[in-house]
């Protein structure tokens, strides 16, 4: 391949951006799609997900706090990863390791035979509250059926044998717009990065322009990165958008750090604009690459954990949702402005979207199309 | 002056099952105009194309400017200006900006002055910023050309320059061209006009796909081995039909007042018309075929296997 010229992929640049600025459709996309789906996207789809991954804090190893454990995993709705201590718990937490963590109290077997209702923490990750709710509801009823048959006489009718105290950790009213607004942010970048820049090369065929930029010495490379760049600046427009509207609209606190939300955005839009640019040197036309980009869009909605809680989903799903970007981007953007999460914790999530990227980008200019054959 | 600039042999080309480029050849001179010709679907834009590395060819062999049109298509391209059939410049980019985007693209240094010399030379001064997609037919033609010399390339392809645009602007554009072809440009364009065809300094001949003559006009008009005669005199308008049916007339083809027939064996032709003369007292005079003819009857005696 010919070097790489910077002053060629600046020009590929200009004309990208003078085009777009006299492309009026396009510019009321960018404001227009994150306002409409923002607005649209009041509601919550309701779903009853089991097996959520659960760390157990035991201070009390005895027969009752055992069999609450297994009553919990008997239920369907936990699946215990294992016993960990005090701070352990909390990393997992913090970094959506685990949905759940019960901890056992000192005292708790030798308070419940004296009758009196020991204390059972569990902390929730309620960030997507859809996500806990059946769990939650199911944790109340449970006290009754594990001690029931073990102690018979011990129970006054009526009064709970433990005192479960639930915590609702980063979202405590379970408020469902804390959710949405951030997964609305990426499910936006995708439809429309992948979308524009979808269009980007197709519509050079289709209106007979690709053969005179084929004719210069442009290499793959630069038409593809240097059509790229403008829809970065789109995209962190509409993120901006898509954050005021959440501080100020819907309330979504913001406890992490701005400036990394924006660095993860933007490994985010790059992500998805390498797909787009990629689809668009696969399709043959513009309706090709539209298809393609719906082709790409459904499974990002329902299996990335924006419309379904993700723990809620088969094995199978779950697998085909952990190679989506959005799927990753989703817990980081929760993780940063809900959690308050650092750089340190993001890393799990963010080498997948980099080999999504790498992988995509290889086939992209494996497929760039150099003639008109 | 003998260098070659183009010299290929054996390109071949298929799309699908049509097989649209057959065993093409082609040997242009430094400096050269060449013509190339033929009917519509013969083959000509895909053969330029194949030329200038924008068509891989399924096979065949040959060199541009000194490298593989194979292997070599990306310095191939630097070195060459092609003009496309259609427009292609970019409708929604206004006259400057696309001269500069190409300006950009072929990394020249004196960009400005360039891409201004270009429009004062145009005479496109004053619309500098009109959008290309809102000129007339006839400007975008000149638009066009004028972007593909703008990196003063060595070889020009040219894919039917002067379709749609008017004679005072064809003649301008043919001047240039042989400027450009005096100061060691070397020019390949495809026309269908006979005016421009005789302009070259030599001419191939493509129909379906097969190169059928090349050389210079009288080369060409001379291996066809015409024999052509003029028909004049009142009431050759409703002639052409009995002409046609006339043992030995290959060919018989209107210019203005007069008729012109043509065919191979001349004899029989001959024969056939002096009795025609006696017949209807007509004048019937021998004429040097023109390179019309020659092309019609080029057309006419291959069949199109291609049934378009
Ligand atoms: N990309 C393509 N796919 C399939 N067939 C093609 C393609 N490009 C050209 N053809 C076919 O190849 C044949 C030659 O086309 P080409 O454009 O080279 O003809 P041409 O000599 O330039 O004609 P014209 O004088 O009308 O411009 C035509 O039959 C055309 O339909
Ligand atoms: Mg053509």
């Amino acid at each position: 391949m010919a070097r790489f010229s910077f002053s060629r992929w600046l020009g590929i640049l200009i004309k990208e951006f003078i085009q777009l600025r006299r492309d009026r459709l396009t510019f009321g996309m960018i404001v227009g799609i994150p306002i409409i789906q923002l607005m649209l996207f009041g509601f919550a789809i309701n779903s009853d997900p089991k097996h959520l991954p659960t760390a157990v804090v035991m201070a009390d190893p005895g027969p009752f706090s055992r069999a609450w454990v297994a009553a919990m995993r008997n239920s369907d709705y936990f699946t215990i990863v294992g016993s960990v201590d005090e701070r352990q718990a909390a990393a997992l937490l913090d970094r959506s390791e685990v949905q759940f963590v019960v901890t056992f109290p000192p005292g708790f077997n030798r308070d419940l035979v004296r009758g009196k209702p020991p204390t059972l923490l569990v902390e929730a990750d309620a960030t997507d509250p859809m996500a806990t709710g059946g769990a939650i509801s199911v944790l109340n009823k449970l006290g009754a059926e594990v001690f029931a048959p073990d102690l018979p006489g011990l129970r006054p009718p009526a009064q709970p044998l433990v005192d479960l105290r639930i915590h609702r950790r980063y979202n405590p009213e379970g408020v469902t717009a804390y959710n949405i607004v951030p997964g609305l942010m990426g499910v936006i970048l995708t439809m429309t990065m992948v979308l524009m820049t979808g269009l980007a090369m197709t519509r050079e065929r289709e209106r007979g322009t690709f053969e005179n930029l084929l004719a210069t010495p442009a290499t793959p490379l630069e038409v593809m990165t240097g059509k790229i760049v403008p829809y970065i600046l789109i995209g962190l427009i509409q993120v901006t958008l898509i954050l005021l509207a959440a501080r100020w609209i819907f309330d979504v606190p913001m406890h992490g750090n701005l400036l990394l939300l924006y660095g993860v955005v933007l490994v985010f839009i790059c992500a998805n604009l390498t797909l787009g640019i990629t689809f668009s040197s696969i399709a043959r036309n513009q309706l090709q690459a539209m298809q393609m980009t719906f082709f790409f869009f459904l499974p990002s909605m329902l299996l990335s954990g924006f419309m379904f809680p993700f723990r809620g989903m088969p094995e199978w799903a779950q697998a085909v949702g952990n190679v989506l970007p959005l799927t990753h981007f989703l817990v980081l953007v929760r993780g940063i402005l809900l959690k308050g999460n650092g750089i340190d914790m993001l890393w799990a999530q963010i080498w997948p979207i980099l080999a999504f990227m790498t992988g995509v980008l290889t086939i992209g200019l494996k497929t760039f199309r150099r003639t008109l054959d | 002056m003998d260098e070659l600039v183009i010299d290929v042999a054996g390109l071949n080309k298929r799309f699908g099952d049509k097989h649209v480029v057959r065993d093409l050849g082609l040997q242009v001179r430094k400096g050269e105009i060449y013509g190339f010709l033929g009917p519509n679907g013969s083959g000509k834009t895909t053969s330029i194309r194949m030329l200038c590395g924008l068509l891989t060819p399924d096979s065949g062999s040959g060199t541009c400017l000194g490298l593989d049109v194979l292997k070599d298509s990306a310095a191939i391209k630097r070195q060459v200006g092609y003009m496309t059939q259609k427009f292609s410049l970019w409708d929604d980019l206004s006259i400057v900006e696309n001269l500069d985007f190409v300006a950009r693209m072929f990394g020249m240094a004196d960009r400005r002055e360039a891409v201004d010399r270009a429009i004062d030379e145009l005479g496109l001064g004053g619309r500098r910023k009109q959008l290309a997609g809102t000129l007339s037919g006839g400007w975008k033609q000149r638009l066009a050309l004028a972007s593909c010399l703008l990196h003063r390339p060595r070889l020009l392809l040219l894919d039917e320059p002067t379709a749609g645009v008017d004679p005072k602007a064809r003649r301008d554009f043919w001047e240039e061209i042989h400027r450009l072809s005096a100061s060691g440009i070397t020019i390949l364009v495809s026309t269908h006009y006979m005016d421009e065809a005789e302009r070259c300094h030599r001419l191939a001949y493509i129909a379906y796909g097969n190169l059928l003559a090349s050389g210079t006009a009288d080369e060409v008009v001379a291996n066809c081995q015409l024999n052509t005669w003029e028909i004049a005199g009142d009431g050759i308008h409703g002639l052409a039909g009995r002409l046609r049916q006339l043992p030995g007339a290959d060919l018989v083809a209107s210019f203005g007042t007069t008729l012109h027939v043509s065919g191979t064996d001349r004899p029989r032709l001959a024969a056939s018309l002096q009795a025609l003369q006696k017949d209807t007292g007509l004048v019937v005079t021998p004429v040097a075929p023109s390179l019309e003819d020659a092309f019609i009857h080029l057309m006419q005696h291959t069949a199109d296997p291609l049934g378009n």
